[in-house]
């Protein structure tokens, strides 16, 4: 059902071009395709989301939309870090760990005062993307080894925190940590504020300054950017610092909202992260991004889920089946779409 | 590099020191974990032992065989973990029907994916990273949709597969050895070899003189595919039960460290197929070791993490050169 009405528009989106006159059109026609590329997804979202709302009585809810903000601004801080990282044609696999990390140090730390169980994660998550970055800028490694690796270290690490895993760290009721993960403002849930506060800052950053153009134009040609004079491995230094940050303040957040630092969070975040990176219009070969498609992307796979689970009788492993599919679908529409404005 | 003899020679004491290394020292990480064990482990010299550690790394490195293949041309799978659960799915789903149609469904799932793997690579032009990662997630969604939980397996055929041997060697052992044989063949000694190596080393240049690209890429993410579905079924016979939630989790990055441990360098165009089964060897010692001597599990993945940065850090130097 959801397959063939998220997958409609897209496809026959990416067959429009095709149909335009060659060199009459050209001009237009490019247009069109960077305006799908760029607004492809929101209009996917609009009609889902629309859909739903006629067909389940329980999804245009108060309750429900409240829910499936906060549990999206979690993947969504996780998703704006790794934009950056994607935007200069790197990748990072590290960042669901670093999530589940993130959530065990702040819940550890939250017995020793809010400030500690805030920066320690912020700190160990960071030092991670530090490593990870020095690595890919000045080694040289493929950034998906690089990451991959630390995948598998945050999550020894976590287990060596944490007892082997045996051990959950609570967050006491009442300490500030715990109302900034469950606290409402004005409606809605404390974190998905701070995911918006975060959402502008990185536009503003990616967009407005010297730092942002750097990140574009090392995604858009490496060797280019270095004539140009831009720091370019600073810069991938800079990004995997700040994927390892967002990961590590979302895991805080997450175990903030929570109450307690769950170990076995985080398992393929990081394929959801660049789903909904790539699915915002994010293209994989760096150069080109959005922050607030990233966005959109999150609140797409979240929507996808909530009508998944609200048809009862579906299991939730159709989640993966459709995300995969979609996956799929929008790559190959990225591709053809990247390919008829390359022959431009 | 003659200049450098003549000009330089502390350096270059080092650098082949780093080029003997870099062929070599995943033979002499064997042997030196080897050694090690034989000193301090107790129980180390016995056939049992030998037999449980090598069962275990039989279906890491067949998905490490299929891996080495996908790399040489300058690709990744990452597909192969989430190819297993399905393996392990269709078996159960199937195995009513007898063991040979059960694999055959198997063979046929699991080609499907390579297929659309291939697909999306040679045709569309998608990053096998992206266009693998995307199986990878809908892959072992579907294994779950087709068995939600685990299933036991009482099939005596499957069961032999799994536990019998031939003169004391186990059928899991043989077949691994097998495919290596059969995997280096290909590599070595066919027109298809030959070909996936000239894509990995560039291929626009293979494009243009004229070598069946397209067909090569997606043939070898089939091949790919079918090693890690036959890594499947060993893995679910040997458990004598189907487990699509947690087989193959992870596996993609076992596979992806043996193959360059083993010395096979990630831009493609080079594949070593004795270093990758040395490879996988060497992690599964290294687990083996830390596990014998109660180290937690959180101590295993940290020094798996940093075996695989100082693999992939050696490696680098070869490609410059």
């Amino acid at each position: 059902m959801t397959v063939t009405k998220t997958e409609a528009p897209v496809t026959t989106a990416s067959n429009q071009p095709h149909g335009e006159g060659e060199p009459a059109g050209s001009a237009r026609s490019e247009r069109l395709s960077a305006l799908i590329q760029q607004h492809g997804a929101l209009a996917v979202l609009v009609i889902v989301s629309l859909v739903a709302s006629f067909s389940f009585d329980s999804f245009a809810t108060g309750d429900n939309v409240s829910n499936m903000a906060t549990s999206s601004a979690f993947l969504a801080i996780v998703a704006l870090g790794m934009t950056f990282v994607i935007i200069t044609g790197g990748i990072d696999l590290s960042v669901g760990s670093l999530f589940a990390l993130g959530g065990v140090l702040a819940a550890w730390g939250s017995r020793y005062g809010t400030l500690v169980a805030l920066l320690l994660p912020l700190a160990v998550c960071g030092l991670i993307g530090v490593v990870n970055g020095l690595l890919v800028a000045r080694s040289r490694l493929a950034p998906f080894i690089v990451t991959l690796a630390a995948m598998l270290g945050a999550r020894g690490l976590l287990l060596a925190v944490t007892d082997e895993g045996a051990e959950t760290f609570l967050i006491g009721k009442g300490s500030l940590l715990a109302e900034l993960g469950q606290g409402t403002t004005l409606g809605l849930g404390n974190p998905v504020w701070i995911t918006l506060a975060l959402f502008v800052a990185g536009a503003v950053v990616l967009r407005r300054t010297r730092f942002g153009q750097h990140v574009y134009a090392v995604g858009g040609n490496e060797d280019a950017a270095a004539l140009m004079g831009a720091p370019v491995a600073r810069t991938k230094i800079l990004v995997y610092t700040l994927s390892g940050l967002l990961a590590g303040l979302a895991g805080a957040l997450n175990a903030a909202w929570l109450a307690s630092g769950v170990t076995i969070l985080g398992n393929g975040m990081e394929l959801e992260a660049i789903s909904a990176v790539v699915i915002g219009g994010t293209l994989l070969t760096g150069g080109l991004g959005y922050v607030s498609g990233s966005l959109v992307g999150v609140l797409l796979l979240k929507v996808i889920q909530n009508v998944i689970n609200q048809i009862g009788s579906l299991d939730s492993s159709y989640q993966q089946v459709v995300s995969g599919a979609f996956l799929a679908v929008v790559v190959i529409a990225q591709t053809w779409l990247g390919r008829r404005r390359q022959l431009m | 590099m003659a200049e450098a003899t003549t000009l330089r020679t502390a350096p270059l004491d080092r650098a082949r020191v780093l080029q003997w290394l870099q062929t070599y020292g995943v033979y002499a990480g064997v042997a030196a974990l080897l050694v090690v064990n034989v000193v301090i482990t107790p129980n180390f010299l016995t056939a049992e032992n030998f037999r449980t550690q090598a069962v275990q790394v039989a279906p890491v490195i067949i998905v490490a065989l299929g891996m080495a293949l996908v790399i040489g041309t300058e690709g990744v799978d990452l597909s192969v973990g989430a190819v297993m659960a399905l393996a392990a799915s269709v078996t159960a789903l199937y195995l009513g029907y007898g063991l040979l149609p059960a694999l055959l469904a198997v063979a046929l799932f699991a080609a499907a994916v390579g297929l659309a793997n291939g697909a999306l690579v040679a045709l569309v032009g998608v990053q096998p990273i992206v266009a693998t990662l995307a199986l990878m997630v809908g892959g072992r969604g579907i294994a779950l949709v087709l068995l939600p939980q685990l299933e036991d397996l009482r099939n005596p055929a499957l069961a032999s597969l799994g536990s019998g041997d031939v003169l004391g060697v186990p059928y899991l052992i043989l077949i691994a050895a097998v495919l290596a044989l059969l995997v280096a063949f290909t590599v070595r000694r066919t027109t298809f070899g030959r070909q996936l190596l000239a894509i990995g080393d560039s291929r626009p240049a293979a494009q243009l003189a004229g070598l069946p690209v397209r067909r090569v890429l997606i043939i070898v993410y089939v091949v790919c595919a079918l090693l890690a579905a036959v890594a499947g079924v060993l893995a679910t016979a040997r458990l004598q039960a189907s487990d699509p939630t947690s087989l193959g989790n992870l596996m993609e990055l076992s596979a992806i460290t043996a193959v360059v441990v083993g010395g096979t360098p990630l831009t493609g165009g080079r594949v070593n197929i004795a270093g990758t089964v040395a490879g996988a060897v060497l992690i599964q010692l290294l687990t083996a070791t830390l596990i014998k001597h109660d180290l937690p599990p959180s101590w295993t993945q940290i020094a798996q993490a940093v075996v695989i940065v100082a693999a992939v850090y050696a490696a680098r130097g070869r490609g410059r050169r």
